[in-house]
């Protein structure tokens, strides 16, 4: 499997400009999330979903190189960390638990703090569910196989 | 309520033919034994789901669907597939049948509680009048942002999301329990594959 | 009778999709089958809460025009333009004083998307556990199976039993 085989080049070509292009669509996603469909969640899913894809066409150990999972699974208990941590930090202002207002202090009728609390617990959620799915992937794709590539 | 007329015309042909097909794929599913198959229909029907969404006005859910149930589902029992067997055993016939009739038992019960649900898009149904229409009014003032989805979720229901967020954190922590991190596996694997070559 | 019909379609198409998903789940031995049949059964729920959140002539709610640029005061006039909005409508939206107050455009609502946003991604991450269990199933009893896992046991227990007893039986 690790070994080039020759019949994938059109594969890798095709890929290799789109997974940039991918991940940066996820990162809009979540930025965006405010204005037009989409969140942490999307995002996150669609990190996930472009380190996977680099995974299926170069194989698993290129892309445990790039990505190791030693930093998928931090980054999942950092993101699930930002998110409880935006709701200490309101703690800490005087506000209640998770209570975006009370965050910078703002007189009634701003919104700042809700929009920066929205983008950071977004962000949390973003970094939690792309670490966890990846951690999830590498679980399963790091196994060995029953079915080896010469029997399809 | 006039009924289905205009542009609800087209909205009710498209349900119609989406849980159409969706319906078509369920049943062959359920028939199928090629588990590769089974796996790559129901990427398909996830896929149509999410179509369904967008055409019943829920974006988000529907962006959610396409990425999550289409995308990373799929690769997972696709991986989960490798790592077990390639086809199922046939269904037994004299087994299939009290299955069936505890479907079909079910199913009508359901049919039968429909008669007192509201009708579809009804908007003085009891779902959509209370806090669901309170959410709407009050996020240009609370909130401030265009996407009511992303406010409910991120701030209404802050909580939620907290615990939905460490659901998926503990799963992960399970599925690695379960199987390992595998870049462990990954070098033994690397090693026995030599090994056997040699 | 017919709108009464037309009116619940929706709801039984999704009830027998959901019919589908539990007889999957009821009748394969494949645990991997079994599994796609849960999600099946899942999305059908899905699908059932969103289709009780759409509003006839509702869109997506995501606040535009009008709705969009209301930060705080100014409700007043938005109000105002609601009910202009309405009444140029006219009877096509003789919903719209329920389904919305004070808002120029009349909106799905938004409760049932934000908790089936979070069922569907829960949804993913239990699956990935449960296939997890299965591959570990499959390592320990080489088939996923269940009738043949059970059978498994089932000899199992009834060797030990066996050894058991015949331990007991042979002093007395």
């Amino acid at each position: 499997m690790s070994q080039k085989t020759d019949h994938h080049v059109i594969l890798r070509i095709v890929a290799k400009p789109l997974i940039p292009i991918i991940a940066l669509f996820g990162f809009y996603v979540h930025f965006h999330g405010d204005y037009s469909p989409g969140g942490g969640f999307q995002a996150g899913c669609i990190i996930a979903v472009s380190v996977i894809l680099y995974s299926l066409i170069f194989g698993i150990a290129p892309a445990m190189r790039a990505v190791p999972p030693a930093f998928t699974r931090s980054l999942a208990a950092l993101g699930f960390l930002i998110f409880g941590g935006v709701g200490v930090w309101a703690l800490l202002m005087g506000g209640n638990y998770l209570d975006y207002d009370a965050l910078f202090n703002e007189p009634p009728g701003g919104h700042d703090g809700q929009h920066y609390g929205i983008l950071m617990v977004e962000l949390g959620v973003l970094f939690a569910v792309a670490g966890s799915m990846l951690s999830i992937f590498y679980a399963f794709a790091g196994r060995v196989t029953e079915i080896k590539d010469e029997d399809w | 309520m006039t009924g289905y007329e205009g542009a609800d015309l087209a909205i009710a042909l498209i349900n119609v033919v989406l849980l159409g097909l969706l319906f078509v794929i369920g049943i062959a599913i359920a028939r199928m034994r090629s588990l590769f198959a089974i796996v790559m229909l129901s990427g398909i029907y996830s896929l149509i789901s999410a179509t369904w969404f967008v055409a019943v006005d829920a974006v988000d859910v529907a962006f959610t669907e396409a990425a999550v149930g289409a995308g990373i589902s799929t690769a997972l029992l696709l991986g989960a597939m490798l790592l077990t067997s390639r086809t199922a055993k046939p269904e037994k016939k004299a087994m299939s049948l009290v299955p069936l009739l505890v479907v079909i038992a079910t199913g009508a019960m359901l049919v039968y509680a429909t008669i007192d649900l509201p009708a579809f898009g009804d908007p003085e149904s009891p779902a959509n009048t209370y806090v669901g229409t309170d959410y709407i009014e009050r996020t240009p003032e609370d909130i401030g942002v265009p996407n009511l989805v992303t406010a409910v979720l991120a701030s209404y229901r802050g909580f939620d999301t907290l615990g939905e967020t460490g659901v998926v954190f503990a799963a992960a922590l399970a599925v690695i329990l379960l199987l390992g991190f595998g870049e462990r596996s990954l070098a033994s694997s690397v090693g026995s594959r030599r090994g056997r070559e040699k | 009778m017919l709108e009464f019909i037309l009116e619940r379609g929706n709801y039984w198409a999704i009830i027998g999709l959901m019919m589908i998903g539990l007889y999957t789940l009821f009748a394969a031995t494949n645990l991997i089958k079994r599994l796609v049949g849960l999600s099946i059964f899942q999305t059908s729920i899905i699908l059932f809460y969103i289709s009780l959140s759409r509003i006839d002539g509702g869109t997506a709610p995501i606040l535009y025009g009008k709705d969009a640029k209301g930060h705080g005061g100014g409700h007043g006039e938005e109000a105002a333009a609601g009910h202009a909005a309405e009444a140029t409508h006219g009877a096509a939206d003789a919903a719209h004083g329920a389904a919305s107050h004070g808002m120029a455009h009349i909106y799905s609502n938004p409760l049932p998307h934000v908790l089936m946003l979070t069922a569907i991604v829960v949804g993913v991450a239990t699956l990935a556990v449960g296939l997890a269990i299965v591959v570990r199933i499959r390592e320990a009893y080489g088939t996923i199976e269940s009738d043949e896992i059970r059978q498994m046991d089932l000899d199992v227990a009834l060797a030990e039993y066996a050894e058991d007893h015949s331990g007991e039986a042979n002093p007395a």
